[in-house]
């Protein structure tokens, strides 16, 4: 085999790269000089991002098992992307005192995770897609734990394990359903094989239930809620935003290519799915004062409007869910970033705490307004087009009474969104958060949050793009 | 026909002053937000002017008016055929709605200098006017529907700003989100009735949808949903979104609270922009609502004319000047969906829909000079409160007069323009539907009612304990009001049969006496009852009674006769018939969207137990809902 090949990996090659530099860097640094690894693990990070942009070839590998594509390029860029904005929003906390040990970690888990979700979505049989599964879940777990002394991270790390586990666990039996039903492995044999029939059927959905915890779908959801809110704010944005994408990626690469030959069969399930999704994510969102744990609920009922996507099982469909999660990277972490910078501040994690947030710092406030506008999907702001298209594509496929509900839905979401922003600009507070000014990479990361909310929404070359790279990978 | 590239500037001038003075009027002292600002409205003021100028009245027009699209660009490319433009389209809807918004906007922007004048947020106010008109004009110039909605939504978001504006007083707030959501739950019919109307005819544009006998519903009459045709859903939908904005029944819950917001801003949204959006909207797609969809134009007469007398009720027994005022828009505004609803197409058959625009350009003037001599009465006295003013028109004689003109060109006595639009719309219902006729009729004169009962009650009868002696506002605040009175006495000549019609072809019309005698004799009698009614609280018979207690005796028995009118009209007419229809209007309808949340937080709250943070549980569910999901495949492929 030639080695020249392996270039089609690089994406993975250089996460890998990056992981191992971190750690030499770690052993190399005297213990006085350890924040010093921050800004170079985040400097090695954004390179390797922007490495990723330089077009690459498609192929496969390993007969088939790894395949290459510009849609799966960009996908990984777009998750690339993210970490690296989560990155410089968890700079302010890794300097803190009590992170100072374990700062490597952090990192390193964080790509290591990156990695498997980078060969899940290039995977081209379902055991490279196995392996990248788990390479994606186990170092969440301990990310989680992260703040080992505090109870409440522990147990997200804990919980988080044991439900994948049992995720994975069924997940497993439904892979090995489909073997049994259709002797292979690998994406290609089994697409020609499936059929409706009852083993598939079975295998089918426990592997739907397994993707549904990664996403987060009602009602495999319930993990979502307590481990966001004890895990660090740099680790929740972590699994709201990358872990979800990059499991709805798969999700719908797989529905599309794998299971395209049953698709009358899983539009009835997914269509379910996403009606329960959206509808109880946002009836729980409704009652909470956690930050984080509203955001979570959000972030459930996001997953539900995806769903939407995937029922058009073509090229509007995937373009939609690709350009949507591109959306809601740059707007739910612009949400996070100011979650993040006023926790590191002031430590409040409470809406009631943010009351009065507006009067001592307005930018803080104004960007947290765009943000939640964006997830309400109000135009003209970007967040409005992703969910634009993802109701197009439902529509183009039939489903006019599911863009009804999801319609509603987004008008109940936007009245707990508002809740926020009454909180911040109107509500009284005697003791307001202090006024304060975030380090430089948290407002860089602001600042690209912002740019990316208006630009992806105004600049149509974009959703273009992913058109025909979607196109490209589909035919 | 080029030439019009300029008109791009009439949106963008707005855009860029409220970037500049969101982004830099905190460097500035106020005073220099609010010039710029109305500096830049009234350029696009003028432009807008010559606009209309040279497309009216330049150049021959035997064969109707061209649609011209003096800029477009795509944006977003979906398939071959359907893609999403953005651009500016000028026909004659769109232009003659460039003069309204910019006209008020402008007059708006000139007296905020005087009425804001010391306010907190002057340069944030003055960016989101801009911001407001800003959305307004890139909403009826759009050229297509997806275009026009994301201005639509713009549009609420502004207004949201707005109506806000005094963000620390809580019914303010209250106001501002109760608009905002029951104008998205509005849209939330407008986004669906777009996308079906899209997948049906494959185009937003509506060059293609309203052009006279299209092909491109061809398909269209075949699907349905329900036994309707798909049309008909995309169409009602579509009003429904109209509705919203326009606050037709039962959607109109918003507008009377978004009176909280500054006066200047209820003149400029509440009474000739925002909520003429959705007259617009229902104009704009007229010939596919007149040809593909007829029930759903059935349903806008109705709705129109339900509003419209259902809101003139409920104005009779407010107290709050402005929220008179804002009933009175919501009667008026029924008014023009319901000469939409009785319109035909083409020549004279489309009569209601010419005198619907008509009536929204006139209404527009008139209204806004209500809302701006209301907002210089509040300016004087510091209250809303109808209770708290009598015997203005001494201490505001500007305001006086041209509120007089204001009250008389509403309540249609001609020669104001009020009258000129008015009549048309009546004699548009008496051909097509005697019933909604019979209800604008009797609107007409409880118009005319309950405007001079305002009227009466605030500049006659006898002063009150004023805090200090009211004065007449600033020179900023009377030359908008001025300019606005001379616009509504001479609106109504405009030639607009000729000009704005619905196949943009004029046609010729006349005066009719039929309906035009009966109709203004029904506004005379209005006044004159208000006139009976609310002038007699003047000083003068008590003084009078003082004096010559002899005649005082002898007018004893008139006013006797007065009593037994009083009885009737205020106890038996207010209290059984407006004052229940104001309860159920506040109580049922408003309690209805009311409880829609608090069910909706019901729900929320019954469910937390789902929640429970122990693990075993949510692997229950887990495995639970695998095997529900399991039982129901195989349920349904077997």
């Amino acid at each position: 085999m030639d080695l020249g090949q392996f270039i089609l990996m690089r994406q993975e090659l250089l996460l890998t790269l990056a992981a191992v530099v971190v750690l030499i860097a770690e052993i190399a640094t005297s213990e006085k000089n350890k924040a010093r690894l921050v800004p170079f693990s985040i400097g090695l990070f954004a390179l390797v991002t922007i490495i990723g942009f330089i077009p690459g070839q498609e192929g496969t590998l390993f007969g088939g098992s790894y395949q290459s594509s510009p849609l799966t390029m960009f996908m990984k860029n777009i998750l690339n992307m993210a970490v690296l904005i989560i990155f410089l929003q968890a700079e302010g906390w890794l300097r803190k005192e009590e992170n100072l040990d374990k700062i490597s970690e952090y990192f390193i888990l964080t790509i290591a995770t990156l990695i498997g979700m980078n060969f899940m979505i290039s995977a081209g049989d379902f055991l490279i897609f196995y392996i990248g599964l788990e390479t994606a879940t186990i170092p969440i777990a301990g990310l989680a734990a992260f703040d080992k002394y505090k109870s409440q991270s522990a147990e997200a790390g804990i919980k988080l394990i044991l439900s994948s586990a049992l995720s994975s666990g069924i997940l497993l039996f439904g892979l090995s359903l489909l073997y049994g039903a259709t002797g292979s492995i690998y994406f290609a044999d089994i697409a020609g094989k499936v059929a409706p029939n009852a083993l598939i059927a079975l295998g089918f959905i426990f592997f739907v239930s397994g993707m549904g915890f990664k996403i987060s779908l009602v009602p495999f959801h319930f993990w979502t809620a307590d481990v966001y809110e004890g895990a660090p704010i740099g680790v929740t944005s972590y699994l709201s935003v990358v872990s979800k994408g990059a499991a709805a990626f798969i999700f719908t690469i797989i529905l599309f290519t794998v299971f395209k030959n049953i698709v009358d069969m899983w539009q009835p399930l997914i269509y379910t799915l996403a009606v329960f999704t959206m509808t109880l994510a946002n009836l729980f969102a409704l009652r909470q004062d956690n930050i984080k744990r509203f955001l979570a609920f959000s972030s459930i009922a996001q997953a539900g409007f995806i769903l939407l996507g995937v029922l058009n099982a073509g090229e509007l469909g995937m373009t939609s869910v690709v350009y949507f999660v591109l959306v809601y990277v740059f707007t739910n972490l612009g949400a996070f970033g100011v979650v993040a910078a006023v926790h590191n501040a002031s430590g409040v994690e409470t809406i009631s705490g943010y009351n009065g947030l507006y009067k001592t710092n307005p930018k803080l406030s104004l960007l947290m307004t765009l943000s939640l506008f964006s997830l309400a999907g109000i135009p003209p702001v970007a967040g409005f087009f992703g969910k634009f298209f993802l109701f197009t594509a439902a529509a183009g496929a039939g489903y006019y009474i599911l863009v009804l509900i999801a319609v509603l839905n987004a008008t109940i979401s936007l009245y707990y969104y508002l809740r926020v922003v009454k909180a911040m600009f109107i509500d009284q507070n005697e003791q307001p958060i202090p006024t304060f000014r975030s380090s430089n990479a948290m407002r860089l990361a602001l600042v690209m949050c912002v740019a990316g909310v208006f630009i992806i929404g105004f600049a149509s070359g974009i959703f273009e793009y992913i058109r025909t790279i979607s196109q490209l990978f589909l035919n | 026909m080029t030439g019009y590239a300029y008109t791009i500037l009439i949106p963008m001038i707005p855009l860029v002053m409220f970037l500049v003075t969101g982004l830099l009027g905190m460097k500035w002292k106020p005073i220099v937000s609010g010039l710029l600002g109305t500096i830049g409205m009234g350029t696009s003021w003028v432009l807008s002017l010559i606009t209309a100028g040279s497309y009216f009245f330049g150049g021959h027009h035997a064969e109707g008016f061209q649609t011209i699209i003096p800029f477009e660009t795509t944006w977003l490319r979906f398939t071959e055929t359907l893609h999403i433009n953005i651009g500016v389209l000028l026909d004659p809807i769109s232009v003659m709605m460039l003069v309204v918004i910019t006209t008020i906007s402008f007059m708006v922007h000139l007296y905020s200098l005087g009425y804001m004048k010391g306010e907190k947020g002057f340069a944030r106010f003055y960016a989101f006017l801009s911001l407001f008109t800003f959305s307004m004009l890139g909403l009826v110039i759009a050229t297509n529907i997806f275009q026009m909605y994301i201005f639509w939504e713009l549009v609420g978001v502004s207004s949201f700003l707005l109506i806000g504006f005094y963000y620390t007083k809580p019914s303010a707030v209250a106001a501002s989100k109760k608009a905002f959501i029951v104008t998205r739950f509005a849209d939330l019919g407008f986004l669906i009735g777009i996308l079906i109307l899209s997948f049906v005819t494959g185009t937003f544009d509506f060059g293609k949808l309203t052009e006279p006998g299209t092909a491109i519903f061809g398909s269209a009459a075949s699907m349905s949903f329900m036994g309707i045709s798909a049309l008909t859903w995309a169409m009602t939908l579509i009003f429904i979104g109209g509705a919203g904005k326009s606050a037709m029944f039962p959607l109109h819950i918003w507008l009377p609270d978004a009176m909280e917001g500054p006066t200047p801003v209820s003149a400029l949204i509440h009474a000739a922009t925002m909520v003429v959006a959705g007259v617009f909207l229902v104009a704009r797609m007229f010939p596919v609502i007149h040809f593909q969809a007829p029930d759903a134009q059935e349903i806008i007469g109705y709705v129109g004319g339900f509003t419209s007398l259902f809101a003139a009720v409920i104005a009779i027994t407010q107290y709050d000047i402005k929220r008179v005022l804002a009933f009175s828009t919501l009667s008026q505004l029924g008014y023009m969906m319901l000469a939409l609803g009785v319109s035909g197409y083409g020549g004279e058959e489309g009569l209601g829909y010419m005198a619907s625009m008509f009536h929204l350009f006139t209404h527009a003037m008139f209204k806004a000079l209500l809302f701006l001599g209301a907002g210089s009465i509040i300016h004087a006295v510091h209250s809303n409160y109808m209770y708290d003013m009598g015997g203005l028109r001494k201490y505001l004689p500007i305001t006086h007069i041209t509120f007089l003109i204001a009250c008389l060109t509403i309540a249609g006595v001609p020669p104001l323009s009020g009258f000129f639009s008015k009549d048309e719309i009546l004699v548009a219902a008496l051909h097509h539907n005697k019933l909604l006729f019979a209800v604008e009729f009797l609107v007409a004169g409880l118009t005319a009612f309950y405007m001079f009962r305002l009227y009466f009650s605030v500049f006659w009868g006898k002063d009150r304990h004023y805090h200090h002696t009211p004065h007449e506002s600033p020179l900023t605040m009377s030359i908008p009001l001025m300019f606005l009175a001379v616009a509504s006495v001479f609106a109504g000549f405009l030639p607009f049969h000729h000009l704005v019609t619905s196949d943009k072809m004029g046609f010729d019309t006349e005066m009719h006496m039929a309906v035009a005698a009966p109709s203004v004799l029904i506004g005379l009698f209005g006044i004159a009852m208000a006139w009976i009614l609310y002038k007699k609280e003047s000083a003068v018979p008590e003084k009078l009674a003082q004096r010559w207690g002899i005649l005082y005796t002898a007018t004893y028995n008139k006013f006797y006769f007065d009593e037994i009118y009083l009885f009737v009209t205020k106890k038996i007419i207010f209290n059984y018939i407006s004052r229940p229809i104001a309860w159920f209007d506040r109580h049922i309808i408003d309690g209805f969207m009311v409880g829609i949340g608090l069910v909706t937080e019901k729900i929320a709250y019954q469910i937390k137990g789902m929640q429970s943070g122990q693990l075993q549980h949510y692997a229950f569910m887990f495995v639970a809902g695998t095997l529900a999901l399991a039982l129901s495949l195989v349920y349904f492929l077997m």
